[in-house]
């Protein structure tokens, strides 16, 4: 049977030499980011900024129009009215309201009342108040933030600095841009938002670890061969594995993404955008970026990290 | 590599076996084997709120109510242990935390002293192993005390109001035990409510009852005093001004005025049930203890003619004229009630009053309809995923591919089967974890043939090549898999509910598709090794 290779045996791209065309686009990106993260703002949504969120389902196609002006009459504040997923799926937002969480609740009965036939049945119902609003938007900062430095210190413990140095930019380049793509399309910002950025952060890492480790590899067994030759090798020795994975997890995402559910939609697009981006990075940034900090080759064998030498 | 013990294999075997075991009643009617005991084949997976529709609510306990009971509590007592002291003292007043009061006869102060603290001492509160009194005693210049709630009393009271709640909570959800509520203590002061597969319509309903504190005491009307005098801001000393739910002819809410005075608490109430009365208006019907029925008499009794006022919550919710002496310690309460709040009045009133209200700081239902749907979508993009992920191993890889398959079959049971032996939630961002798992599973086996590959083309033979390959890649899988989980490990730290359940999942799937990817495939192809001999791998 002859067999599907998505990358051949004999691949060469020259990804060493290119190198700054990636620097380049990867620092529009995250200049970009940045600035549409500062600029725009995230579209938080009522897990960070509080609020009550309603998806209901109504008895016929859903009159946004007549739904907005009626709620709108309520005196709650700016209220967001959308389809979701089918033409009778309505999702409202509305914003934190002022005097606590008392307040909130109110503000739901009073929602629910005045819709009150046109809806054959809640499906959701979420509202989050300001205390826990805080309290999430803590969390949220604290997981992602010690995940960071929790992979930086294995990656410092299983490689020399300079690795774990150039895997933390790669992953801070694809945390960055994920936020930006956010910001950018105004997707929601959410508690899955943070989960999926904490995946992709593992994935990123995952990913860069498996050419570094070929890197450090070539580096025990080429003790001569120059710098930009010994990177090339290793990104397009491991190439076919890189594609092969990406392809498999890309599947299985967009499986998620087209039949999940509009509740995941936003988590899939960010993991899908996070397997993307991350195989860009470790190839175009990671290792590329290992050229100006130089690791040591002397180091190599005789700090840890000789697992693969010992069982040669 | 390619050497594997007799008992590393029968190893293997039985871990997949009890995996397909264990996850094989998920595949039946939910319910199924519910009476199966803990730790045996038949637990089902256990499906978040999120997926078997139901109510999250999360709410806070007003601790500063506890505290001013307490300090209304302590004032009293004080000032029992003062007049039974037979002492003169002035200025008894609550200041902020604080009692305070001054005693006339300086020689008076260490008796007293002594007698409040021994009535606040350790032991004197149920908590047990506190060191700290619930109450400081501390003497000032001049006879001045200032009596101090301490941090750890303040704690126990609250503590064990949170748990009163907790119980009186229960008694109010479900009466009749046939929902399942969850009701837990959450840090100092919080309790959060789970009730799965309840509907909107329940759920506003359950919100309300959870609202009322039904605090609930009997009162006299205050009528020597002028209503105009009161509503025009005179109140007199020891009467009060209370709302109603009957609107007057300006289309405002009617105001009574009444007396402070408490004449019988709710708590003495021992049952509450809805009835009518002889014009067949739905009213609830009530039953004191023997003090309270006492009580009650002795009021009744002495007022004839007069109005009582009953108050619940700080709202006159009726106010009868005594007609006769009540001295059977049963009563009615009328008001203008429909069916349904005379239920849930006396449902309210018979579970008793909390001792502190409460206020909701999240709410997060999701009905039975959209709960089935995301099961629905789940199953759906998981088989999608999984067929995809399966045909394109296959097709890349041919029969190396096959055994990542198998391999993946095996990491789904034993993921489905992990969860369901350590009863794990499974919520939908779970489900996006299995998914994305799928996808990622058969990342140690490619990282594993591409080495073959690889080894294949330096020239060496089928054997070696392979045991070369797993040798190689197996570094690269472990520092890999590694760095992933620390992120899972962190975000089931950091996250709340459905976020948990994606951190658990992907925690899972790390696991076990490093051990099928690395022991199950190895098996399959070392078997395979030793029936066929090839001399090319089909690579």
């Amino acid at each position: 049977m002859k067999l599907l290779k998505l990358v051949p045996a004999d691949t060469n791209i020259q990804f060493i030499n290119k190198r700054l065309i990636a620097f380049v686009f990867s620092g529009f990106l995250v200049l970009g980011s940045i600035g549409l993260f500062l600029g725009q703002g995230l579209n938080l949504g009522i897990d960070f900024l509080g609020g009550i969120l309603i998806e209901a389902r109504t008895d016929g196609p859903a009159d946004i129009g007549q739904l907005r002006s009626d709620l709108g009459g309520l005196g709650l504040g700016e209220i967001s009215l959308q389809e979701f997923g089918s033409p009778v799926d309505v999702l409202i937002r509305i914003q934190k309201q002022e005097g606590g969480e008392a307040a909130q609740t109110a503000a739901i009965e009073a929602v629910k009342a005045e819709l009150g036939k046109r809806i054959v049945e809640y499906r959701r119902t979420e509202f989050v108040g300001p205390t826990v609003g805080a309290e999430l938007r803590e969390a949220a900062i604290y997981a992602v933030v010690s995940a960071i430095l929790a992979m930086l210190l294995y990656i410092w413990f299983r490689f020399e600095w300079q690795f774990g140095l150039g895997a933390v930019l790669a992953l801070g380049h694809d945390v960055i841009t994920t936020i930006g793509l956010f910001a950018l399309f105004q997707l929601e910002f959410n508690l899955a938002t943070v989960a999926a950025i904490l995946t992709i952060a593992g994935y990123s890492i995952n990913d860069t670890v498996v050419v570094y480790d070929r890197v450090r590899e070539n580096m025990r067994r080429y003790k001569t061969m120059p710098y930009e030759t010994l990177f090339n090798n290793a990104i397009n020795q491991t190439l076919s594995r890189t594609v092969v994975t990406s392809v498999t997890t890309l599947l299985a995402l967009l499986a998620l993404y087209a039949f999940g559910g509009e509740v995941i939609r936003g988590l899939s697009i960010a993991l899908i955008w996070g397997v993307l981006i991350g195989t860009y990075s470790s190839i175009s940034l990671a290792v590329p970026f290992l050229l100006y900090v130089r690791p040591d080759r002397g180091d190599i064998s005789a700090a840890g990290g000789n697992a693969t030498e010992a069982a040669e | 590599m390619i050497h594997i013990a007799n008992w590393t294999k029968v190893m293997i075997v039985m871990i997949c076996a009890l995996g397909v075991i264990y996850a094989a009643p998920n595949f039946f009617e939910r319910g199924l084997f519910s009476d199966v005991s803990a730790g045996l084949p038949g637990k089902q997976m256990n499906l978040g709120l999120d997926l078997r529709g139901g109510a999250h609510l999360l709410m806070q306990v007003d601790s500063d109510v506890i505290v001013k009971d307490r300090l209304g509590d302590m004032m009293s007592e004080t000032r029992g242990i003062l007049r039974g002291a037979k002492v003169r003292y002035h200025g008894l007043a609550i200041a902020g935390q604080t009692i305070v009061f001054r005693l006339a006869d300086l020689a008076t102060i260490d008796a007293i002293k002594d007698e409040l603290e021994a009535q606040y001492q350790p032991g004197n509160f149920a908590a047990l192993g506190a060191v700290e009194p619930e109450v400081i005693v501390e003497v000032g210049d001049n006879g001045s005390f200032t009596l101090r709630l301490s941090e750890q009393g303040i704690t126990d009271r609250v503590g064990n109001a949170v748990e009163q709640i907790i119980k009186i909570m229960s008694a109010r959800i479900d009466p009749t035990g046939t929902l399942e509520p969850v009701i837990q203590r959450q840090g100092r002061d919080r309790v959060l409510l789970q009730v799965p597969g309840v509907s909107d319509a329940e759920v506003e309903k359950i919100k309300k009852r959870l609202k009322t504190q039904a605090k609930m005491t009997f009162h006299m009307l205050d009528q020597t005093n002028s209503i105009e005098a009161a509503l025009k801001g005179r109140v007199p000393a020891g009467s009060m001004l209370l709302p109603s739910d009957e609107l007057g002819s300006d289309g405002k809410p009617i105001r009574y005025l009444v007396q402070k005075r408490v004449r019988v608490h709710g708590e003495r109430l021992i049952d509450a049930q809805p009835s009518f009365d002889e014009g067949s208006r739905p009213v609830v019907s009530f039953r004191f203890d023997t003090i309270g029925g006492q009580k009650f008499g002795k009021v009744t009794a002495n007022n004839v003619g007069r109005r009582l006022a009953i108050v619940l919550d700080n709202k006159v919710i009726s106010a009868p004229r005594i007609q006769s002496p009540i001295l059977g310690g049963a009563g009615i309460i009328t008001g203008s009630f429909t069916v349904e709040q005379t239920k849930d009045l006396s449902l309210l009133l018979r579970a008793g009053a909390l001792p502190a209200p409460v206020t909701f700081l999240e709410e997060r239902s999701v009905g039975p309809g959209l709960g089935r749907d995301s099961i629905e979508s789940g199953k759906i993009a998981s088989a999608i995923g999984m067929t995809l992920v399966i045909i394109f191993m296959f097709v890349f890889y041919g029969l190396f591919g096959l055994f990542a398959n198998i391999a993946l079959f095996f990491n789904i049971a034993l993921i489905a089967g992990m969860l369901s032996v350590l009863q794990a939630t499974l919520t939908l961002p779970g489900i996006a974890g299995i998914v994305l798992t799928i996808g990622m599973a058969v990342d140690a086996n490619v990282l594993i043939f591409e080495r073959i590959r690889e080894e294949v083309r330096n020239g060496r033979t089928p054997i070696s090549a392979i045991d070369a390959g797993y040798r190689r890649a197996m570094t690269t899988i472990i520092d890999a898999n590694v760095t992933t989980l620390i992120a899972a490990i962190l975000l089931y730290a950091f996250g709340t509910g459905p976020i948990k359940g994606f951190a658990v999942t992907l925690s899972i799937g790390l696991i076990t598709s490093m051990f099928t990817a690395i022991m199950v495939t190895r098996l399959l192809i070392v078997v395979w090794l030793r029936r066929t001999r090839p001399q090319a791998l089909p690579i």
